[in-house]
């Protein structure tokens, strides 16, 4: 499904005195099929952002179209079960998500709420709890009674059940052991090739949006700040600085090293073994090869 | 002179008698003034760690000593005016209805003047980044803007001992980095028991010491750099090594001999400054 925002604003308890812009006349596409990175800092508004994508917001002004959806404040479709059907969110707190007694139920809960037949639920079960890493033993447990991290693979086992076209994720890695951080992105990313899934991510690590994402915006108080190809954007230090964010460490070690040696290696989504022999060659030269 | 300040003697714990233990005898001693960072997979043990140090939860077997004091039901309230800690999930702590009160809160239970109250309030705020959200109620706060009222609310209180369990996750490596200089700080001034418990392995190598946590037990104790010379072990285990560290690695793989294992980019740089000086 193709995403479009057209000129969209969002104001929080709006017409009081405590109204709050938290996206201002903001305008982008997300091509059906497309994995999009949104990077910004706190509060700029990424989480607002993606709360449209599944109707939970509707822009104060302008206009969000997902597939044949169009959400503005004329026009409201009258039922969000067939978009919420298809998109999917991960919220940024797992715990917002999770309320079944068990961690069987609660990953039931969503494909039940859409009408999905109690064997097919079972088999996605059986599908989704080894892809999110979780023993089959948790099924029972209260998901109320787990880690941090364990929280988070329900929560995303829940939305995978759901088998939905458009997958948002808002921070999905947080509280994840490296381990887990590596083989859920993996696993997402997995999805997003084999069966299609436009995939929108909300990331503090720069690091996965350069390695998993197509495209990357950078939103800054509410609008949009700078978009393009990851590695087009995230060379730009100055500009990112400008907005309380960083480089990745790899280009950053780039830069410093440019620094120190007076010689470029540029930044061209090379492998880190490519750089080491890059590294190399200035460090040493090429005659001890 | 750094004393004892946590000490952790054959402590075993589980949340009910018919389920497994999840910390099997752990012992292990923090100082005042030490900054320890906690690692280890998903479930390993250290948010259960974190509520048994401030008495939330109470050990089957073994002891916890804080400042002097054994932890149990008669000298917990003591030990909390000690022990300011931050949870995985800041919504866990808000009692405020306002940014504000929620800052006010934990200093009013410690009978802070109102004038200081006043000062580190604004103190606080400012130094985590949210001065102008005073008067917000903390449910309509964006996820970081959550913590980092959070982490104000804590340093407010100035405790000994300071937890911040997983309290940065929602922020970008720059607001990360500022807000654990605030903190580092805070302890280099007024000196504190800092414990960190955390996924970011950059923040991690900043630390004085590290304890691993794997399936409930210590499975090892060291400064930074000796646990990140252990890649593949820690692999195993579910953990990993900075970036820096990555690179080092492929840099020798392309024949750099590095001296030593860099912790962070100047390290590594110096290094390859002084090979390169050499050729
Ligand atoms: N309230 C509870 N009741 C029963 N079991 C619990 C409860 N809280 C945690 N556990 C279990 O105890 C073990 C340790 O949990 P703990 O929260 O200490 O892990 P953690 O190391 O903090 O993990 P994470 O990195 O995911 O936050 C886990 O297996 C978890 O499922
Ligand atoms: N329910 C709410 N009511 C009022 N204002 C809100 C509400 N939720 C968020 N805001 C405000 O809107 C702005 C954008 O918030 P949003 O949650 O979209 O930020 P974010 O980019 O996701 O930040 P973070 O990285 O911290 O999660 C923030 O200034 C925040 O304070
Ligand atoms: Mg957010
Ligand atoms: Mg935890």
């Amino acid at each position: 499904m193709d995403i479009t925002f057209e000129n969209v604003t969002y104001i929080y308890q709006h017409n009081t005195p405590f109204e709050h812009k938290a996206l201002e006349n903001l305008s982008f596409h997300i091509e059906s099929g497309s994995f999009v990175a949104v990077v910004g800092h706190t509060g700029s508004g990424k989480s607002t952002l993606i709360s449209h994508l599944n109707g939970l917001s509707i822009p104060t002004k302008g206009k969000v179209r997902i597939g044949d959806y169009s959400l503005s404040k004329e026009h409201k479709p009258g039922d969000m079960k067939e978009l919420r059907s298809r998109v999917g969110v991960v919220f940024q707190y797992p715990e917002h998500q999770l309320f079944e007694e068990t961690v069987e139920k609660d990953i039931a809960f969503g494909p039940e709420n859409f009408g999905v037949s109690e064997r097919e639920i079972k088999k996605r079960i059986q599908e989704v709890i080894p892809a999110v890493g979780l023993p089959e033993s948790m099924l029972e447990r209260s998901p109320f009674d787990l880690s941090g991290g364990q929280m988070r693979r329900v929560a995303i086992a829940g939305v995978l059940a759901v088998k939905p076209d458009v997958l948002v994720l808002d921070e999905p890695t947080a509280g994840l052991d490296p381990r887990g951080q590596k083989e859920i992105m993996d696993m997402f990313y997995r999805l997003h090739k084999e069966q299609g899934l436009t995939t929108i991510l909300v990331t503090h690590s720069m690091e996965d949006a350069l390695k998993y994402a197509d495209h990357v915006m950078i939103l800054n108080k509410g609008t949009k700040y700078l978009e393009g190809k990851p590695e087009d954007v995230f060379i730009q230090k100055e500009a990112l600085n400008q907005v309380q964010l960083d480089v990745p460490e790899i280009v950053q070690f780039l830069i410093s090293f440019e620094q120190k040696f007076k010689t470029a290696i540029p930044y061209q989504k090379q492998s880190v073994e490519e750089i080491a022999r890059q590294v190399q060659r200035v460090v040493i030269g090429d005659e001890l090869l | 002179m750094s004393n004892k300040l946590i000490e952790f003697k054959n402590v075993s714990f589980r949340y009910g008698e018919d389920e497994p233990w999840v910390l099997k005898n752990v012992s292990f001693a923090i100082e005042d003034d030490e900054w320890v960072a906690i690692i280890g997979h998903n479930g390993s043990g250290k948010s259960t760690i974190a509520k048994l140090i401030n008495g939330l939860l109470f050990p089957q077997q073994g002891e916890i000593i804080i400042a002097g004091k054994k932890v149990t039901e008669d000298t917990v309230w003591d030990i909390r005016k000690e022990v300011g800690m931050v949870f995985q999930n800041p919504d866990n702590q808000f009692v405020g209805a306002t940014v504000q009160d929620d800052v006010a809160f934990g200093m009013e239970n410690r009978g802070v003047s109102r004038e200081v109250m006043i000062e580190r309030i604004n103190q606080t705020l400012k130094a985590v980044g949210m001065q102008d959200y005073r008067l917000t109620e903390p449910h309509r706060l964006s996820g970081g803007q959550k913590q980092r009222v959070a982490i104000a609310s804590v340093l407010a209180i100035s405790p000994s001992v300071l937890i911040l369990d997983e309290a940065t996750a929602m922020l970008d490596p720059s607001g990360r980095k500022e807000i654990m200089q605030t903190v580092s700080q805070l302890q280099d001034k007024q000196g504190l028991s800092l414990i960190t418990i955390t996924h970011d392995l950059q923040e991690v190598v900043q630390a004085d010491r590290v304890i691993v946590m794997n399936n409930g037990e210590i499975w090892d104790e060291a400064v930074p750099r000796a646990i990140f010379s252990k890649k593949g072990e820690l692999r195993k285990i579910g953990l990993d090594v900075p970036f820096v560290a990555i690179l080092a690695d492929a840099l020798k793989e392309a024949g750099i001999m590095i001296s030593q294992e860099p912790l962070n980019h100047e390290e590594l740089l110096e290094d390859l400054w002084t090979l390169h000086s050499k050729t």
